[in-house]
């Protein structure tokens, strides 16, 4: 699947297409295959996102995943850093990431 | 150390409202991305995996009690309670928001800091050795030279679009601390006949393509050392190679020209400019001079230790440095903590240090390349004291040049370029060297690693570099060995193919361990390394 991100133009945070809105959580995001160029450009137009940008994802356990680790990281946060990520508690978390 | 005067502040102060109304602009949607981005880079504001970034500029890495505490009010008000100092002197700061930018530069330029010409294709930051002013081998402080080519390349119009970013070390002493022949351009203040002049030393770099700069010239007279800064740059803006980015830094202009034929040219370009008249007028350098008078040192400080405590006495043999001034030493606080962040520093401990430089340093602090900080000029009577705040603060790692004192960048945790983190491997080798007890006997040991080919972690400078790389989506990490960014600089080679992340650290250990069993008496590990070559390494890493 693809799934469409990107960082908060004010904020920047990374931000996950949820099919109607922009979600801090990539567990929210929505596949886009087929229509990345459009909605990226009709969000950027919106103002509320900075340069968003479609990547590879799959299900995983219901949700779903980034391909690249890169969008791992960018989906939780620093791999160094839990207690700044967004789930600071999870004793899981960094299998899903790497 | 120097301070503002109205034209600094103007400029400074100026240049935050514009960002002011630029960034309005572009969160109203009246600029887009690609209209804002050279602008807010121009600020040093880059947009990073989980947010804005800031760099900070620290003008040579010298920062005063008040600087670094408006820099701990910034991680504490705009970011998430810390920051990290890299090898090129500076701050950054990787929670920024857009809409905080204009407030924070306000702050900055309060206490006469910035971050403009961080980022871009101009002169960035000028850095220099950490112990300038300081120590005992400098022929003279080679500040007042760095600031006086600060001034000249701040917003200077002929080089604000140069063919790629352009990088200055300036140091006045043999042993050189700022690894200046890996900058653009590395200038040694040097002493000749008893008259002082500058060393030059053009086309180093890291990077996909690194190399050692050359000397292009021995022995410029300071009164010609800005005229001469130009007819470098001049040639490089004239033939740098605008057409391919991984080819546009000056060191593939000299490589590529020969140095020779760039220094001919350079030359041509110096007597022409000579007529011109471009060098600053003396008087603004002995005004700038005025701002490094030796601070009043305690010409009876006490020259003994009190070394009963082992604990502070192997704090003092690692982490402190001979200094010009009877009874004084300059004291290195690791931001090295094992299996800490390298580089990183809490709200609370910036301002422990501030506190500390503005008791026992006459206001002044250092940032190293090697991303720890400096206390320049501690009395050794006062070190006892030094040391039991920092080491109750987490500050007092006694690791300064040893295998625990690992640079790092931020890697794939905090880096959209990153092939991989580097930051995890550096706190499992230092985790990994203090378990098992050889980080004293493995004595100075430079381990240096990049997240990516662009080497802000000096990789190719290390005794050990590390350099992460890619492998079909798995992180991956080639090992090299031998390189120095110091006087004795060279460019460490590769040992063969890559490890993963539980591999390398084995492959640290497994290459500190052949040293152990070759080294003769009174080799560091790089000695070693120069004398028995790569084989023995390959074989105990691949055999
Ligand atoms: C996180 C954002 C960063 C980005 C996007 C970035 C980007 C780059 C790039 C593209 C290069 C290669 C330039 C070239 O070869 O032409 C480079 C080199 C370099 N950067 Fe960074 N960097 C970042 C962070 C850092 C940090 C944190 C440090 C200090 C720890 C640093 C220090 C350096 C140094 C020392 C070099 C190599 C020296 C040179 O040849 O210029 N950079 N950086
Ligand atoms: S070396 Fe690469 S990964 Fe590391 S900070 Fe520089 S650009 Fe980022």
């Amino acid at each position: 699947m693809r799934i469409l991100t990107g960082n908060d133009l004010k904020t920047g945070a990374v931000i996950w297409w949820t099919g109607s809105d922009w979600s801090l959580h990539v567990a929210d995001a929505v596949d886009v295959t087929g229509r990345e160029d459009e909605l990226a450009r009709v969000e950027e137009a919106e103002r509320r996102v900075n340069v968003p940008y479609a990547i590879d994802a799959e299900m995983h356990e219901g949700q779903p995943r980034p391909a690249h680790i890169k969008d791992r990281i960018r989906a939780l946060g620093p791999t160094v850093r839990q207690d700044l990520t967004l789930k600071p508690a999870d004793p899981d978390i960094r299998n899903w990431v790497i | 150390m120097y301070r503002y005067d109205q034209y600094d502040q103007q400029m400074v102060d100026a240049r935050v409202e514009e960002f002011r109304d630029q960034a309005r602009r572009r969160l109203e949607g009246k600029l887009t991305e690609d209209q804002f981005k050279p602008l807010r880079l121009m600020n040093g504001l880059y947009l990073q995996l989980h947010a804005y970034m800031l760099r900070v500029a620290v003008p040579y890495g010298t920062l005063n009690s008040l600087q670094i505490r408006a820099l701990a009010d910034i991680a504490e008000k705009y970011d998430r309670g810390y920051g990290h100092f890299t090898t090129r002197q500076n701050i950054q700061y990787n929670w920024i928001k857009l809409e905080d930018v204009a407030d924070i530069l306000a702050d900055l330029a309060k206490v006469e800091m910035h971050a403009i010409q961080t980022s871009g294709n101009c002169i960035r930051n000028i850095s220099s050795d950490h112990f300038a002013g300081a120590a005992a081998d400098e022929v003279t402080d080679p500040r007042p030279y760095a600031e006086l080519l600060r001034q000249w390349s701040s917003f200077h119009p002929e080089f604000s679009y140069l063919p790629r970013k352009f990088k200055i070390a300036v140091i006045a002493s043999d042993t050189d601390r700022a690894a200046m022949r890996l900058h653009d351009i590395g200038i040694q203040i040097v002493e000749r006949d008893g008259a002082l002049g500058a060393a030059f030393y053009v086309g180093g770099g890291m990077g996909r393509t690194p190399m050692v700069a050359p000397c292009i010239n021995p022995f410029v007279p300071l009164d010609q050392l800005i005229t001469y800064a130009e007819a470098c740059l001049r040639v490089y803006n004239r033939h740098g190679r605008r057409d391919n980015k991984y080819k546009a830094r000056i060191k593939i202009l000299v490589h590529e020209m020969g140095a020779e034929e760039y220094t001919r040219q350079v030359e041509e370009e110096f007597a022409h400019l000579l007529e011109q008249g471009v060098e600053p007028p003396f008087a603004e350098l002995e005004r700038i001079r005025t701002f490094f008078a030796d601070p009043p040192f305690d010409a009876g400080a006490d020259v003994a230790l009190d070394r009963s405590d082992p604990d502070f006495a192997l704090w003092v043999d690692r982490n402190t440095v001979a200094h010009k001034a009877d009874g004084y030493v300059s004291a290195v606080i690791s931001l090295k903590p094992v299996g800490g962040i390298p580089g990183d520093a809490t709200a609370e401990q910036m301002r422990l240090m501030g506190d500390l430089a503005k008791e026992y340093s006459f206001d002044e602090l250092r940032v190293m390349h090697t991303q720890n900080i400096v206390l320049p000029h501690v009395r050794k009577a006062d070190l006892h004291a030094v040391w039991t705040a920092l080491d109750g603060a987490g500050l007092g790692s006694p690791n300064l040049d040893t295998v625990e004192d690992i640079i790092a960048c931020p890697g794939l945790d905090y880096c959209s370029l990153a092939n991989a983190r580097s930051i995890p491997v550096a706190q499992r080798i230092s985790e990994r060297f203090a378990a098992n007890g050889k980080t004293a006997e493995l004595g100075q040991l430079k381990v240096k690693i990049s997240g990516c080919i662009n080497a802000c972690g000096h990789h190719h400078a290390g005794h050990i570099g590390i350099l992460g790389v890619d492998r079909k989506g798995v992180e991956n990490y080639q090992l090299s060995l031998g390189g120095s960014e110091a006087e004795d600089v060279s460019l460490a080679k590769i040992t063969g193919p890559g490890f993963d992340e539980a591999g390398i650290v084995d492959a640290v250990e497994t290459a500190a361990d052949v040293y152990l069993r070759e080294r003769q008496d009174g080799e560091r590990f790089l000695d070693t390394y120069r004398r028995i070559g790569m084989t023995p390494f390959k074989e105990a890493l691949y055999g």
